[in-house]
């Protein structure tokens, strides 16, 4: 009966969950060139990715990580590990939230937050090799900019909400307090929401 | 048709027990109206009439104290809705000063967001804090129930720790300050014996599946002579208290099911006690880094609430389910909140321990096997994840 019922992610999550790789099990032991810890255990996910990296080609040579979360956190970091391996460290840059979730077959909305993580643990990852290598000039800053100026909310944040599940204005203002002074910002913020929703969430429903 | 699974989610749902199912299978012929005055009807309405009857001397109500609704969650948001009614006809404009709700900070959401809305209708309402093992400080209630509050609603048994509270205690100090009492009963009625007489309390809340009875009906206690405001209009139906045609196979399903939990819920307890008991040694003994969450003895018989450090609950319950074991958990990844389970953080636990953690609740159901079967199994499933786990001491 059991194995007649769907399961609750895709089968590519199931795989990569069931039989995570690249799960590093000895960090002492692990020679890396770049680590990256982004994430709260408080929060549900934390993730730390280490890269090896051919300084020559910029090429990440091998990848590693830990993670603590769900399943779909489990799996991102699982599927991104094999993902970058063999890729140059400036496309490695790029990957975003959007490509790891249709490597994993899809995941539901609630779930994208899962994958952020995992990039955004890449990146800094890198980010850590490039300050090792004196190459900080590659580093790119992600820069904010205000847009709700009574409660000093920034882009950055609404694109955070919106990866965290909000979709209307309502929401949006629930988690960030945007808009609930003077409300100037409230076209502004209505046109950053979707714009963010357009960029995370078209076609990735599985 | 679920061979060599395991079911422990019982505070989520049950399986209909068999004899519930022969009842509802015998009443399927029945489909007259029970507000008919025919024969069709009246044979309705006699069903109907019996398992208000059961329903009623289980908890120690007489039968017109008892109203069918759709759910738990229907008989709860009735209570709390009252609360706004001004209608003389109701009844429940008797002391317009008094329109304030006290409740706790770990009912189910359906009592905690009913309050949130009352709140932005202009209701001041209050939240009761609780203590480490879940029980409602009292201190807080006699602080907080004033001679503006209305209404007071505590759950009786918590559905996520199990534990339980001294309603008799709570129901005569509210009553000393002049306010209704109303419990959340659904994880308590047919688990632990629950008297409304006994309790003292106004209003009391049932739900037909926790007690393996079907989905889609509830009862709501409601004593004779206090004030009521029907939430469902437009019919003579239960008295007038909700209205729509009656689910008969529904309350049908119920009567029986509070039947069977008369003859048998008695002699359950002992049986789950000693499971729960095996359950938390066998974990205890294998298992390092793992805390018991609840009230150690005033809590429901099957229920067990545990958390593994730095293990994420999400995982844990795919894990087991992929073993063929069916729990649940308090972290936010399974309910797609980002924010763990309200309950375990109003106990003062940390978000990280309430986000490892799991329910197990066991029903009538389970065995010896099964535990040990769950035992064996749950060591492997914690070392796998602490193993991948970022969040892990690594040794």
């Amino acid at each position: 009966m059991s194995a007649e019922i769907k399961w609750v992610y895709s089968d590519k999550v199931r795989e990569h969950f069931t039989n995570p790789k690249n799960v590093l099990m000895d960090e002492k032991g692990y020679d890396y060139d770049g680590k990256g810890v982004v994430g709260n255990v408080k929060c549900g996910d934390e993730m730390i990715m280490y890269i090896k990296v051919d300084g020559e080609k910029q090429i990440i040579t091998d990848c590693k990580w830990k993670t603590y979360g769900c399943a779909s956190a489990i799996a991102s970091t699982s599927i991104l590990s094999e993902l970058v391996k063999g890729m140059t460290l400036e496309k490695a840059y790029r990957v975003s939230p959007k490509d790891v979730a249709k490597e994993l077959g899809g995941l539901p909305e609630h779930k994208i937050h899962c994958s952020v993580l995992g990039d955004k643990a890449l990146r800094a990852a890198i980010n850590d090799y490039y300050r090792k290598n004196g190459m900080e000039d590659r580093i790119t800053r992600e820069e904010a900019r205000i847009v709700c100026q009574c409660m000093n909310v920034t882009d950055l944040e609404i694109e955070h909400a919106v990866l965290e599940g909000a979709r209307t204005f309502y929401e949006l203002q629930e988690m960030t307090k945007l808009g609930t002074v003077c409300g100037q910002c409230k076209d502004e913020a209505e046109a950053l929401l979707k714009q963010f929703v357009d960029k995370h969430f078209s076609d990735t429903e599985p | 048709m679920y061979e060599n699974l395991i079911y422990m989610d019982h505070n989520a749902t049950t399986p209909l027990h068999p004899e519930v199912k022969k009842a509802i299978a015998d009443a399927l012929e029945v489909f007259g109206n029970p507000s008919s005055l025919h024969a069709y009807g009246r044979h309705a309405r006699d069903l109907v009439e019996e398992a208000r009857g059961t329903v009623a001397r289980f908890i120690g109500a007489s039968p017109d104290e008892i109203v069918f609704v759709g759910s738990g969650s229907e008989a709860n948001n009735t209570v709390l809705s009252a609360l706004t009614c001004r209608s003389s006809r109701c009844a429940c404009s008797v002391d317009l000063v008094r329109h304030a709700l006290v409740t706790t900070t770990i009912e189910h959401p359906c009592v905690l967001e009913s309050s949130k809305c009352l709140r932005e209708r202009g209701f001041p309402v209050a939240f009761l804090e609780v203590d480490e093992y879940g029980k409602v400080r009292l201190d807080q209630l006699e602080e907080k129930v004033t001679e503006k509050t209305g209404l007071v609603s505590v759950m009786m048994a918590n559905n996520e720790i199990g534990t339980i509270q001294d309603i008799r205690t709570i129901a005569e100090m509210v009553h000393d300050r002049g306010a209704l009492f109303h419990s959340d009963a659904v994880q308590a009625v047919g688990k632990v014996p629950v008297d409304v007489t006994q309790l003292g309390v106004d209003f009391l809340t049932i739900s037909g599946h926790k007690i393996y009875g079907p989905k889609g009906i509830g009862a709501l206690y409601v004593k004779n002579g206090v004030p009521f405001c029907p939430l469902i209009r437009g019919g003579h139906q239960e008295r007038g208290r909700r209205a729509g045609t009656e689910n008969t196979l529904g309350i049908v399903g119920l009567g029986k099911a509070i039947e069977m939990r008369e003859r048998e819920m008695a002699g359950e307890e002992k049986h789950l006690l000693k499971l729960k008991e095996a359950l938390r040694k066998g974990f205890a003994d294998r298992i390092p880094d793992i805390h018991f969450n609840g009230h150690p003895t005033d809590c429901q018989p099957g229920t067990l609430n545990v958390s593994f450090e730095g293990a994420e609950g999400e995982a844990i319950l795919l894990y087991l389910d992929m073993e063929g074991i069916a729990v649940s958990t308090g972290s936010a990844c399974a309910s797609g909140s980002l924010d763990p389970s309200h309950v375990l953080l109003a106990t003062g636990m940390s978000a990280e321990r309430a986000h490892g953690s799991i329910r197990i609740s066991m029903g009538r159901q389970n065995t010896r096997e099964e535990v040990e079967q769950f035992i064996d199994t749950m060591p492997a499933v914690i070392k796998k994840i602490r193993d991948m786990s970022s969040a892990y001491k690594r040794s």
